[in-house]
């Protein structure tokens, strides 16, 4: 019966987080990006990809504050070449208070922040959105799926009707996944906005989804670590599980021996 | 320790004789370590051991965090994300200790439930009992304030939300609140004392832990069937009961091995399923979340929290007789801090004479009620407060403070208990003889 009891905790508890994490907006399709499910890694080539379409186009308003530069070169993410980070890093200037003036900056130093004030930072983006919740409110799809954060991203920047409105002079413009369907930020992206060294597609498809790996690689940079720290503690202490087993059924055959028809 | 008669150690080498005469500790160590345990335990009797080491992981890995963290509104959120990112295991860690508090809270509540279904709080175990729902109070307060620390905004608005709880008490609410958080807002005072507390009230639960041991190893462990472990003799008691070394230390060590892959699994491939996605946005005391909901160990009692609104007849009874001065926010509060009392006084509420639920048929069916309800609540404590859903929360609060007010007082007068089993070794016996036949176990003890 406590079985039934343990089932239904695990249940209630599901029901819980699943509801609790629901919100308004749109309804966001899974993608099926390389860094879902338990083995899932970045896609190397499809980061670079992302950051340079947040170089050239989100960083004009949004920043990346908590990402150090220097962790483009990190195992498991983009994986640039140490010449290429710092080339990078030098594209940026930083405020250092103890010039008291800004100088170029190194690797060492962080991306800047957002340069508009209601433009929010970009950094943790991916986790502080939750795509989808499912199924039945459960949310336990986010062990194939991921939490749908960087879904959540992609379907933000295809979402755009084209509807604009005024209000209280700023201009919002629709999107059918923002919560609320009116959203501050223009379409940034429409097509064909970069250029890729490799010659790969950029229409508006492939550019959102690739900026939003790239975001859920800046809100999540030690994801593939975390994944084999994971599988490596469910392996091993599976085998430790039936060594104990073993070893309780050992223990307890003399005692219950004792026991058995007589 | 324990009044069951059984073997002491005996100090033999010469420095075995002068330790013991000058520090008893080998003794104390092996008397703990073999306490006759009854034989019969069953799967439900695990939950001490993994909250132990729930409270070890919480310790270990928060002293190390506490390394890298800054309590200071300006720094926390970054620090956090320090963690995340520069620390070496930072990541691990931090995902190990945030779901370490919910694997804390799931052993916490099977552990609850195991004592309510086999009257474990029961005479001579009352002690226990209020030590362990201090341990549970602890336990909430601690988890609460380590949920500020990284300063998101479920992090301040959750802090704003409960802090406020102690504003509605009558008079001296606002100064009490003021004095909470060091100021008339959550701000910087208000994060730099949760953090002082989160680091020390461990530590205070870790000494409880100590008087909860001690004191159940005084009386000796329940069982399942509830009956007393025969005491006239070591051999009479050798037949009820083994050491807890190895026989139980294994068993346990296996379970939590069970439990620690499920929860390797979560914290390596969703450790986020159950934290909120607004608490990676640093807090903002200038945007309100649009839902703001606490963690899911919360939320049966959040949902008793709101169950009472100015609608509900007993609030409003309780506003008229008492001038206005208990209002539906402070009758709520009550009800909340209430729940936990009435659980408290359970050892005095329950008339019952059989401590096992095992042998009490109509209790039964109460308890697996108070079981449903427990998750209902927690379920309905997630959903916003409008439509259907406050009357659910009504109705669930009400059966909480009914079972412990009045089903639970009643059913020991009514009920018919069956019979109990005189021994433990019996119940042990047909136990084992049930294993042997296969699924249906013989209602007749083999001896």
């Amino acid at each position: 019966m406590f079985k039934k009891l343990a089932v239904s905790a695990v249940t209630a508890v599901m029901l819980a987080t699943g509801a609790f994490a629901a919100g308004e907006g749109g309804h966001v399709e899974n993608i099926d990006f390389s860094f879902d499910g338990p083995f899932g890694t970045f896609d190397q080539n499809q980061l670079q990809r992302g950051l340079q379409i947040y170089t050239e186009i989100c960083a004009a308003c949004h920043g990346l504050q908590y990402v150090p530069l220097r962790t483009l070169g990190d195992e498991g993410g983009p994986e640039l070449p140490e010449d290429q980070v710092r080339a990078y890093a030098e594209f940026y200037e930083v405020f250092d208070p103890e010039l008291d003036d800004f100088r170029v900056a190194s690797p060492n130093d962080h991306f800047p922040g957002s340069n508009l004030e209601n433009a929010p930072d970009l950094s943790l983006m991916a986790k502080a959105r939750a795509g989808f919740h499912g199924p039945y409110g459960l949310g336990i799809n986010q062990l194939m799926n991921g939490i749908g954060g960087a879904e959540y991203i992609a379907s933000l920047l295809q979402g755009y009707t084209g509807e604009e409105k005024e209000e209280a002079g700023t201009v919002l413009y629709e999107n059918k996944t923002f919560p609320g369907g009116w959203i501050a930020m223009a379409p940034p992206l429409y097509g064909d906005d970069v250029e890729f060294a490799d010659g790969h597609a950029t229409d508006l498809h492939h550019l959102s989804e690739d900026v939003s790996a790239f975001l859920m690689w800046t809100a999540e940079p030690k994801l593939v670590a975390r994944k084999q720290a994971g599988f490596v503690g469910v392996v091993f202490l599976t085998i430790l599980s039936v060594l104990l087993y073993l070893t309780n059924k050992r223990i307890w055959a003399p005692v219950k021996a004792r026991y058995k028809k007589k | 320790m324990s009044g069951i008669p059984h073997d002491h150690y005996e100090p033999k080498a010469a420095w075995e004789k002068g330790l013991a005469k000058r520090l008893p500790i080998v003794g104390l160590m092996y008397d703990t370590l073999m306490i006759p345990t009854p034989k019969n335990l069953n799967w439900m009797w695990i939950w001490g051991i993994v909250l132990t080491f729930c409270l070890a992981l919480q310790i270990i890995t928060g002293i190390v965090l506490a390394m890298h963290y800054t309590p200071h509104v300006d720094n926390a959120f970054a620090s956090v994300e320090h963690i995340m990112r520069n620390v070496n295991g930072g990541a691990m860690l931090r995902y190990l200790h945030m779901n370490g508090a919910s694997l804390f809270f799931v052993a916490v509540y099977a552990h609850i439930f195991r004592g309510l279904y086999y009257g474990s709080y029961k005479a001579p175990r009352e002690i226990t009992w209020i030590i362990g729902m201090l341990i549970y109070l602890l336990m909430m307060g601690t988890a609460f304030m380590g949920y500020v620390l990284p300063w998101g905004q479920m992090s301040f608005w959750g802090a704003t939300v409960i802090t406020g709880l102690f504003g509605a008490v009558p008079f001296v609410g606002e100064a009490l609140q003021t004095w909470l958080l060091g100021g008339p807002a959550v701000d910087n005072a208000t994060l730099n004392r949760f953090f002082s507390l989160h680091y020390l009230l461990p530590f205070v639960i870790a000494g409880l832990v100590i008087l909860h041991i001690w004191a159940f190893h005084t009386t000796g462990n329940n069982n399942p069937t509830g009956v007393d472990v025969r005491r006239t003799s070591k051999e009479e008691a050798e037949k009820d009961t083994l050491p807890f070394w190895p026989y139980f230390v294994i068993k346990d060590l296996f379970a939590l091995a069970v439990i620690l892959v499920v929860f390797f699994a979560v914290v390596g491939f969703m450790p986020n399923y159950l934290g909120h996605p607004d608490n990676y946005i640093e807090a903002n005391a200038l945007a309100t979340p649009a839902h703001i909901v606490p963690e899911w160990y919360f939320l049966p009692f959040y949902a008793i929290l709101r169950a009472f609104d100015g609608d509900v007849w007993v609030v409003i009874i309780a506003s008229t007789l008492t001038g206005g001065i208990i209002d539906a926010k402070f009758f709520g509060v009550l009800a909340m801090f209430g729940a936990i009392v009435v659980m408290a006084l359970v050892p005095w509420l329950d008339t019952s004479s059989v401590r096992s639920g095992r042998y009490r048929p109509m209790f039964k069916w109460w308890f697996w009620l108070f079981v449903v309800n427990f998750f209902v609540l927690m379920w309905v404590g997630a959903r916003p407060a409008e439509g259907i859903y406050p009357y659910i929360s009504l109705i669930g609060s009400t059966y909480w403070f009914a079972y412990f007010l009045v089903i639970l007082p009643l059913l020991g007068v009514i009920e018919k208990p069956d019979a109990q089993p005189e021994t433990i070794e019996e119940d042990f016996a047909a136990h084992v003889a049930g294993d042997d036949a296969g699924s249906t176990p013989s209602a007749q003890p083999a001896e």
